[in-house]
């Protein structure tokens, strides 16, 4: 069931259509990656979602509901550009942030409290934000998003600014809140993180959508039935022509490259079983990066 | 309202709680009355910074030679020979200036006369020098027409005028006009300070947030009028802690002053202020006091405190409101303080232009027909209302309060309302140049 639906939204400023007759359909308990270009419209509908601003036609769904001003406090915004009060404490702050929220006062400390040990602040909370290492503001940050368990969250390059300790920190939360059932949007231009925890992906390009669709559909639908085989012996004359064949000296192996006819992929482990010692047979999924170049390309050029 | 009230908190606490607010709210009061202390000082003491100046005065005609008063500011020596005045030229010395005085000058047609110098001549050391040859001409005429000097001594007169204000039943109170003027100015700048410094406060806030990003996350659970509305309150609560702060001190302080200074003698004078009856002179003499502090006393015992300091607080929040709303506009539309400029000038000129006429044209004239307009006018009326209020008599003038009140509560909401459309468009645009035409447009944005 779709937690999030955006049915038909255009949002145009002076005379440029920013996004443009959008439709997307945002599983329950899933997590969304939302790609697209600089520009495409990615934070114009990530505002209309938040209602900081409003869609000029078109209707954004939650949980069934028109959007209106009571889904704020079930949505928690990570924007791209940090932001917190520099000379506030750092409960304090995730506190008032909190009450923002509608959360009372003792709910929201300890919250906050719970928050903090988990990552590791705990010794920071009377500290100033000023005072605090980038990492450490940002996971600042990250608590006062989800702090009063929002149902939708919406992260912008959540993992701009962590080292990979940290950015591992932070994927496991993020998997553990959609575990827990809430639907993230995850909007990054960092693809191989899309690949690695998103379930869903959606792309926008020149104010449209252009693509959406599970992970593993997407990847599918833009394969090129491309094979990469490791293998022991030498190739002779098999009833396919591999595209490239090398050394790999690292591996002590030799690689082939094949493009073959859909549902050929049986025959030609047959062929190649017949004269060399496999030691790996995959299949070439174009990745999430090189779909999306693929399409930004298109956009140019169409 | 909520939110309001959380985002007001926030400015609040975190404003009030600064070393800057306290060492403000102490040091401030000192600062102004240091700064007035030494203004008031040097126009009392004029003669201060200045040196004595010799005049050389060729006297021809005899009229005022030997007769000019000398003084610590101005003295002068007279030349012998009249004929030696073109030798003598440019060997100035110890001489600032020569004075001549023509044949042709008499009692009955002073003209004539010239002042030769290397510096020129200032206003006030024109009407100096004018005013010594026009006292030893008058001296000479009042010799003439037979007026000793003892009769002239005793026509120099001092009055001492104690001036009555009739309230609704006809009872006259005493006022003081000094005391009236003093507390009407005080009250004006402390309101005129507040606007422009808490409204910077609100600016530089909402630049602060726009430039941190912070009100991409703000926004996102409150709306902008609200954030706005929250950064206003919050400040104009902090400008108030000040000012309570600054009135529990100086009640404190008039207490010590109070006892200090006049003793014993406080309530035997309050006494005879309350009763509103006009004290002989040498009561007041046996008590050590003179009538100017005796008429302050009684003054200030006759104003109508009550609505003098409700006017300030309303009139101090209602010029904060209308103006802060603009700062926070003006804030939103720009991406640094750096490009505030262009904008800030349309409201900082109303300011100056009231606190300018206020100290001038206000002062001199509380109830004139310009102190009336720009009472009602709500860009300078809270302003200079303030002058006007220790003289207001609210018996016949409350429909002018009124009046004045109710266009500035207009104004602010709609300032208000205006400003909540720039900054709702604005705190989200970044980048993109301000221009007034940028703005008018950002009214008419959906949101």
């Amino acid at each position: 069931m779709a937690f999030l639906e955006v049915n038909n939204v255009t949002k145009g400023y002076e005379g440029h259509l920013a996004i443009k007759d959008l439709n997307f359909s945002i599983p329950k308990g899933s997590i969304y990656g939302l790609l697209g270009p600089n520009g495409a419209g990615k934070t114009t509908l990530i505002r209309i979602i938040n209602q900081i601003t409003a869609a000029d036609t078109g209707e954004v769904m939650i949980d069934g509901e028109r959007l209106n001003p009571s889904h704020i406090a079930r949505i928690g915004y990570l924007p791209e550009e940090r932001g917190l009060y520099k000379k506030m404490k750092v409960l304090e702050q995730i506190v008032y942030f909190g009450r923002l929220k509608d959360l009372s006062k003792s709910e929201a400390e300890k919250r906050a409290l719970y928050w903090l040990e988990k990552f590791d602040l705990l010794a920071w909370k009377y500290k100033k934000v000023e005072e605090l290492s980038k990492g450490m503001a940002q996971k600042v940050q990250f608590i006062l998003t989800v702090l009063h368990e929002p149902e939708l969250i919406i992260l912008d390059e959540p993992f701009s600014g962590f080292d990979p300790v940290n950015t591992e920190l932070i994927k496991n939360e993020i998997k553990n809140l959609r575990d827990k059932g809430a639907t993230i949007i995850f909007s990054t231009h960092r693809m191989e993180s899309v690949e690695e925890i998103c379930d869903f992906v959606g792309m926008i390009n020149l104010s449209q959508k252009v693509l959406e669709g599970s992970i593993s559909d997407v990847r599918n639908s833009f394969k090129k039935n491309e094979y990469q085989v490791l293998f022991r012996g030498e190739l002779n004359g098999i009833p396919f022509e591999p595209k490239s064949v090398k050394r790999e000296e690292r591996l002590a192996l030799n690689k082939a490259v094949f493009v073959i006819e859909p549902d050929k992929a049986k025959d030609l482990i047959t062929a190649l079983n017949a004269q060399v010692e496999i030691a790996s047979f995959s299949e070439e999924l174009p990745s999430i990066k090189d779909i999306f170049i693929q399409k930004v390309e298109e956009g140019k050029n169409g | 309202m909520g939110k309001i009230r959380l985002i007001t908190w926030r400015e609040y606490i975190t404003r009030v709680r600064k070393k800057s607010f306290l060492i403000m709210t102490i040091l401030g009061p000192v600062l102004i009355a240091v700064f007035y202390g030494i203004i008031i000082f040097l126009a009392v003491n004029d003669s201060i910074g200045q040196e004595t100046e010799n005049i050389l005065v060729y006297d021809q005609s005899k009229v005022v030679e030997g007769k000019l008063f000398n003084d610590d500011m101005l003295t002068f020596d007279y030349a012998s020979d009249w004929s030696k005045k073109d030798e003598d030229s440019l060997t100035f010395g110890k001489y600032t200036g020569r004075l001549f005085i023509p044949d042709s000058f008499n009692l009955y047609h002073p003209s004539g006369v010239i002042y030769e110098s290397e510096k020129s001549l200032s206003v006030e050391g024109k009407q100096r020098i004018n005013r010594r040859i026009a006292n030893a001409v008058e001296e000479q005429k009042m010799a003439e027409l037979g007026v000793s000097e003892s009769a002239m001594d005793s026509l120099k007169t001092s009055v001492s005028l104690q001036a009555l204000t009739l309230d609704e039943d006809g009872k006259s109170k005493s006022s003081s006009t000094e005391l009236n003027t003093f507390i009407g100015m005080g009250a004006s700048f402390v309101i005129y300070f507040f606007i422009f410094l808490y409204g910077v406060q609100v600016m530089k806030g909402v630049i602060e947030e726009k430039t941190n990003r912070i009100v991409e996350v703000i926004v996102s659970s409150v709306k902008p009028f609200q954030l706005m509305m929250g950064k206003v309150f919050g400040l104009a609560l902090v400008g108030l802690t000040q000012i309570v702060i600054w009135l529990l001190f100086s009640v404190i302080l008039v207490g010590i002053i109070s006892v200090l200074f006049i003793g014993d003698n406080m309530g035997s004078i309050m006494e005879m202020a309350q009763s509103g009856q006009t004290v002989p002179v040498e009561q007041l003499d046996a008590l050590g006091i003179n009538s100017m502090m005796m008429n302050m006393v009684s003054g200030f015992m006759a104003l109508n405190w009550p609505f003098i300091i409700v006017a300030f607080i309303v009139y101090f929040l209602g010029g904060y409101l209308m103006y802060s709303a603009l700062f926070a506009a003006v804030g939103a539309a720009v991406d640094a303080e750096t490009d505030t400029q262009q904008f800030m000038l349309p409201i900082t000129l109303p300011l100056v232009f009231s606190i300018a006429l206020s100290t001038s044209v206000v002062m001199r004239d509380p109830n004139g027909v310009l102190s009336f307009w720009l009472s009602i006018i709500p860009l300078t009326s809270p302003i200079v209302m303030m002058v006007r209020a220790p003289f207001i008599n609210l018996a016949t003038q409350w429909w002018e309060v009124a009046l004045s009140i109710s266009l500035l509560v207009g104004t602010f909401c709609f300032t208000i309302w205006l400003a909540g459309k720039i900054y709702r468009t604005g705190i989200l645009m970044y980048g993109k140049k301000a221009t007034y035409k940028e703005l008018f447009k950002w009214l008419f944005y959906k949101p």
